[in-house]
């Protein structure tokens, strides 16, 4: 499913990479340790994390994951959002919990 | 110049202000215990909390033993940051700036135990109940950078553990983290940490106790060549410079 639809079908907030919304996302990886997300997220995922120090910025490049959804509203340094627009990575977040926002994901057929 | 000589130092001692320590970890049993490891130089390091430190320092008046003020602090992001100070003074500015980032919620003894303050002998003064075993809100660079500008030293506490360790909630080594060192699990070498983790080149890597019962005071030490136990002769030895350096055991 492309980005764009995602954004719109959750009603997520784009706040870097909103020029990447073409993008296509293909399944999830939920985790707020870092060093699980670095072994377990797979490229071409959507990950979701209350995690919002600026090396989920670093993992989410190396990773090449297809955005980072921080849910929960879970306040974001600006030096985190501006480093995801500098590395193209794609940075939305949810005003919902975790749960509610997958399960959103899930009820539009992704 | 002072001659360099070896202090065999903890680092990461708690006492019965944390709620996860024994009852046992009171200042004239910690004190006597540390002593009889051979210990030189502790560092007492309560989660989130100053209170009980002033108690050891007192207890160990005259043994020769010296007692650092310090506190496990736990960041924004759930990182452990070892913060040591040379006296009372800076620490008494740092308790605050913790105290007024914690969790609005109160520590519920039956589950977590207690966190106890007391004096030199041990006895009771007062029961804490802020939640320490929680997270302040302060981010770890933010932590790092106030508590090195009050002169103490950051070093992130057992770095590698998937739980409260740096490298297990960040993954990867902050770029803009600026630390005096930091400490590793002994089942780790520093070599095999460097190996794993190449980021950790320039890091003085230390190990420590983060003893919460009396038996385990000293099974895991850093030995430090200094030529007196102060923070600043500890940065030196750290930083390996003007003959000062240390090694773990």
């Amino acid at each position: 499913m492309k980005l764009e639809k995602i954004v719109a079908e959750l009603d997520l907030k784009v706040l870097a990479g909103a020029a990447q919304l073409e993008r296509e996302a293909q399944g999830c990886y939920i985790a707020d340790l870092l060093s699980c997300v670095m072994a377990g997220a797979q490229p071409g995922q959507l990950w979701f994390t209350l995690q919002t120090h600026l090396n989920i910025i670093a993992i989410a490049s190396m990773l090449e994951v297809a955005a980072i959804v921080v849910t929960e509203e879970a306040p974001i340094a600006p030096a985190t959002v501006e480093r995801a627009a500098a590395e193209g990575v794609v940075l939305l977040s949810s005003s919902e919990p975790t749960y509610e926002t997958v399960a959103k994901l899930i009820r539009a057929n992704y | 110049m002072a001659a360099i000589r070896a202090y065999q130092a903890d680092l990461h001692i708690h006492t019965v202000l944390s709620a996860c320590a024994e009852v046992e970890m009171i200042p004239p049993l910690i004190v006597a215990e540390a002593l009889s490891q051979g210990l030189y130089l502790i560092a007492i390091t309560d989660h989130n909390a100053t209170a009980n430190a002033a108690a050891v320092m007192e207890a160990a008046r005259g043994t020769g033993l010296t007692v650092l003020p310090g506190m496990e602090f736990q960041t924004q992001e759930e990182v452990d940051l070892l913060c040591i100070f040379g006296s009372l003074a800076p620490a008494l500015i740092w308790q605050p700036e913790v105290s007024a980032h914690l969790l609005p919620l109160q520590n519920d003894p039956e589950l977590f135990g207690p966190q106890f303050v007391v004096d030199a002998e041990g006895d009771f003064v007062r029961e804490e109940l802020s939640f320490y075993q929680g997270p302040a809100q302060i981010p770890l660079e933010e932590a790092a950078r106030t508590v090195r500008a009050l002169g103490g030293l950051a070093i992130p506490a057992h770095i590698t553990r998937p739980a409260k360790g740096l490298l297990g909630v960040l993954g990867l080594w902050p770029s803009a983290l600026h630390v005096d060192a930091a400490e590793v699990s002994p089942n780790l070498s520093p070599l095999e940490a460097r190996q794993r983790f190449s980021s950790l080149a320039d890091i003085p890597l230390i190990t420590n106790s983060d003893a919460h019962w009396l038996d385990t005071i000293g099974q895991i030490r850093t030995i430090f060549f200094l030529a007196a136990p102060t923070i600043t002769e500890l940065r030196r030895a750290l930083n390996g410079v003007e003959g000062r350096y240390f090694r773990i055991s």
